[in-house]
């Protein structure tokens, strides 16, 4: 109805291969549309650009030097090559000096194979540098998510999440006797420091710093669903592993949500889901007490009784919680089986 | 949603989520968006921080008041005499949009006429909103533009809450502010899929996609796709059933997803009904409050158990998609509905798969007309959609209005039904917090949750609670005309004096045994935000 403007798109050449891309994206954002790796850490597509992790750095035909791919704006004709020796050695030295304060142990990490930071690490293959541990950093299990922050790179990820996708200030860099470090305001705990529990740090977080305390390895499969709040319809990831529903994500490419979600959605889906209280067998009441029974046996128990009614002794109340298909059987439901327009739902509430 | 089909011919948001960000003044009234639409809320601060203005009306501070240009505090129950105050400056300084109101919209004279009372002066002694910030927000929503409204319970949830709404829609014509980006009346809906459930027609008035019950031509074309004869009149809504239910008329409900014995108002009168029932059915995934009065429960599938599409707040029709199978012999509502249609011997109920429900719902509504399970599997739409090759709609009445023209209503500020007295001197308004939802079903069976939220308190302003002797933390007695209430305080200048707090997500503390007082008499919505009470210090 109201398109945006048609972007002017035009080629641009990476690593000899022509790409299509329009001045709105970034030479990386050029890269990954096309399927081009180009190692980085502190860049995430939901946030701006932020330039300070070194790694995606290319060199471009014409320009000096070697170029953040995150924050050079993609030009018409640009020859861009993002793997030569220079870049790789350059690289290399910034990812050592990254690495050198990481813990080792990623095979007791809950973030193991999911972790970005092993990706990039594999990519540029970085010579072995020894551990060189800093000064102790916080590390506690929070309500939803824990917090590590020996395993934080300092990209700044979770600090630009909170305050440019949720426009809160929750996070800040501090430096004190621990160095710099990500906290909160006067060290406050997460609950007093505005945090809303969204987990917009944890999706962004490359590491194991940051994670939801639902992570148990990798899923079987990923299952886009979504959500059963409020109206707004984020889209959601469910991980799936073993039948049972793991932990959900927000979806990036959610229409409504656009990779966001809040705490319920993010936290509060798996434990109602498989919680132990979940209804499994019809009930029907003899001698005043709810007993167990067949469908058949409890399907017949109603269908009995509906039939001694008239059309106007009978209602239907159908559910914000039910799908558009069932909303619509209900419905079809008290108009045709029944005979009533007594169909109503919680529209009013 | 009866005021916005009233004055503009569709009850639901004008415009989507996404084009907030090209709005340049956005007036939140009635709406906790931090709380109960934090993803919304998430892009309001941003669009906010990037430079529009926002304007919030609401009694209470709210989160989203720390991030407004303008706060207006009106006392509760008196949005409609401060819309039309607003209305009334923007035509006094000549900063309505002229061109709009002449080309697109009707019976603007009486209107205008309606607003001859409601001079800033007279405004301000019934809101208790001063007259300057009346001009100001006036001036800031008809002199930015464009300018969104966006609006939840707060509004509706009144014994006028469709003057409210109706009111909120005359200021958006006032300044042509619809049909365009950035602009709109934007109702927030509560609960995930409530749009659907109306657009479903699982009203007693309409069929799918709001074709009237009473219109013949309606009836002709649903008796001939389903193979009854159907009901003549509009049947009960929720309250009225209740109250059918407690006169002994209405003798069977079957009731699916909704645990009423919390969510419903005067909670004593709710129980007192549905005893008087002889068959309650009740289909859930829990064994809620209400379905323990039930002669038959039957076990459902959660959402992440089953097929489907759900509509959002604006409009958008998205895909459901079974993750996990149900819990023992629990099965998918839909499935549930089929086989006890059949057990009554109806006719088109041989359904194998929800994507078939959808076609039936497509042929049969022209606003969903082009959606199918294949068109939704990697992409979302939004209603109207009449075809397949439609793109479907995000923004509503850009040319003409859904009914035509624009209607203007002329209306009259009627004071809450229930004022505080001597008996009852305090104002209960109730509402949602973040970490709950709805009456807890789903969200009190998660630990963190209740660890971080986990016990309602009343929230309570220190000058109301000193004169009673109530300290942090101490148990208080609330009552109302219908019922009481245990709950702790806790003292808050939230709330400014004379109004206190209740969210409705806790059995242990059944806020809507209090609630009650009145009902919207065009949509039977009750009157949730303005409750007489009294608060107690037990001792």
């Amino acid at each position: 109805m109201f398109p945006e403007p048609e972007k002017a798109t035009f080629d641009i050449v990476i690593n000899g291969r022509a790409v299509t891309a329009d001045s709105s994206m970034s030479v990386l954002e050029a890269a990954e549309a096309c399927g081009i790796y180009i190692p980085t850490l502190c860049h995430h597509p939901l946030l701006a650009p932020a330039g300070s992790c070194r790694l995606c750095v290319v060199e471009v035909e014409g320009l000096r030097g070697l170029l953040g791919a995150c924050t050079l704006p993609s030009e018409p004709g640009m020859i861009v090559r993002t793997e030569t020796p220079r870049i790789q050695e350059f690289r290399r030295a910034t990812l050592e000096s990254i690495i050198r304060m990481h813990p080792r142990d990623c095979l007791i990490c809950p973030e193991n194979l999911r972790c970005e930071l092993q990706t990039v690490v594999s990519h540029v293959q970085p010579a072995p540098v020894p551990f060189v541990p800093g000064p102790p950093q916080l590390k506690e299990v929070g309500l939803f998510f824990a917090r590590d922050y020996n395993l934080c790179i300092k990209c700044g990820r979770c600090i630009r999440a909170c305050q440019e996708m949720r426009g809160n200030r929750a996070l800040y860099f501090l430096h004190d006797e621990c160095g710099l470090h990500v906290g909160t305001p006067l060290g406050a705990s997460m609950d007093n420091a505005a945090c809303e529990s969204c987990g917009a740090c944890v999706d962004v977080c490359p590491t194991g710093a940051l994670r939801s305390n639902d992570q148990a390895g990798l899923p079987e499969r990923t299952i886009k669903t979504i959500c059963p709040y409020c109206a707004v319809g984020c889209q959601l990831k469910l991980e799936i592993k073993n039948g049972r529903v793991m932990q959900s994500w927000p979806d990036h490419d959610g229409p409504a949500n656009h990779g966001q979600a809040c705490v319920k959605g993010h936290f509060g889906i798996a434990q109602f889901v498989h919680s132990p209280e979940r209804l499994s067998k019809p009930l029907i009441r003899q001698q005043g007490e709810l007993r167990e029974a067949s469908w058949d046996e409890a399907l017949d128990f109603i269908a009995i009784r509906l039939k001694s009614y008239l059309p106007e002794e009978t209602a239907v109340v159908s559910s914000a919680r039910c799908t558009n298909e069932e909303n619509y059987l209900l419905q079809k439901l008290a108009r045709v089986a029944l005979g009533t327009n007594s169909v109503d739902h919680c529209a009013r509430l | 949603m009866e005021g916005l089909s009233a004055t503009f011919g569709s009850g639901a948001m004008t415009n989507h989520i996404r084009d907030l960000e090209k709005a340049r003044c956005i007036v939140a009234i009635g709406t906790n968006t931090t709380e109960a639409h934090p993803v919304i809320a998430a892009s309001l601060k941003q669009v906010v921080r990037q430079g529009a203005k926002l304007i919030v009306i609401n009694p209470r501070r709210i989160p989203l008041a720390e991030f407004a240009h303008i706060w207006l505090r009106p006392r509760p129950g008196t949005n409609v005499a401060l819309l039309m105050g607003m209305a009334r400056v923007i035509l006094d300084e000549g900063m309505q949009d002229t061109a709009f109101i002449d080309e697109r919209c009707e019976n603007f004279e009486p209107f205008r006429a309606s607003l001859a009372a409601y001079d800033t002066t007279t405004v301000a002694s019934i809101t208790g909103v001063p007259a300057e910030d009346i001009k100001r927000a006036a001036h800031l929503y008809a002199g930015t533009r464009p300018a969104t409204i966006l609006y939840a319970m707060g509004v509706a949830e009144h014994s006028r809450g469709t003057d409210g709404v109706m009111a909120v829609a005359n200021l958006a014509m006032l300044t042509g502010n619809i049909g365009r980006p950035g602009a709109g009346v934007n109702p927030l809906r509560g609960q995930n899929n409530v749009q659907g459930a109306c657009d479903m027609g699982c009203l007693p008035d309409v069929y799918p996609g709001y074709q009237r019950v009473s219109d013949p031509a309606a009836r002709a074309k649903f008796e001939s796709a389903w193979g009854r004869s159907l009901p003549l009149t509009p049947g009960l809504t929720l309250t009225q059933m209740m109250n059918m239910a407690h006169q002994g008329h209405l003798k069977a409900i079957y009731l699916v997803g909704e645990n009423p014995v919390l969510s419903e108002p005067d909670q004593e009168h709710t129980l007192a009904a549905l005893g008087h029932l002889d068959l309650l059915v009740v289909q859930d995934i829990f064994l809620t409050e209400t379905a323990r009065l039930a002669q038959a429960v039957l076990p459902a599938a959660s959402f992440a158990e089953k097929d489907g599409t759900f509509t959002n707040t604006e409009r958008r029709v998205q895909r459901v998609r079974a993750a996990v199978p149900p819990p023992g012999e629990a099965l998918p509502d839909w499935q549930i509905v089929c086989a006890l249609a059949k057990k009554l011997g109806a006719p088109g109920f041989d359904f194998r798969h929800p994507s078939e429900v959808l076609s039936e719902i497509s042929r049969l509504t022209p606003i969903y007309g082009g959606l199918s399970f294949d068109c939704l599997e990697n992409d979302s739409r939004q209603w109207p959609c009449p075809s397949s090759e439609h793109p479907g709609t995000p923004i509503l009445h850009t040319k003409d209005f859904s009914r035509g023209r624009g209607n203007f209503v002329a209306l009259s500020y009627v004071p809450p039904a229930e004022a505080p007295d001597e008996a009852y001197p305090l104002i209960l308004t109730t509402g949602r917090n973040l970490y709950q939802y709805h009456t807890g079903t789903m969200t009190r069976k998660v630990g963190a949750l209740n660890q971080r939220f986990g016990e309602e308190k009343l929230e309570i302003n220190p000058a109301d609670a000193i004169p009673l002797s109530i300290a942090e933390d101490d148990w208080v007695r609330v009552s109302s005309r219908r019922g009481e209430v245990r709950v702790r305080a806790r003292l808050s200048d939230i709330n400014p004096p004379g109004l206190v707090y209740l969210n409705f997500h806790f059995a242990e503390v059944p806020t809507n045994a209090l609630t009650g007082a009145a009902y919207d008499p065009q949509t039977g919505t009750p009157d949730y935000k303005v409750t007489a009470v009294k608060v107690e210090k037990i001792a």
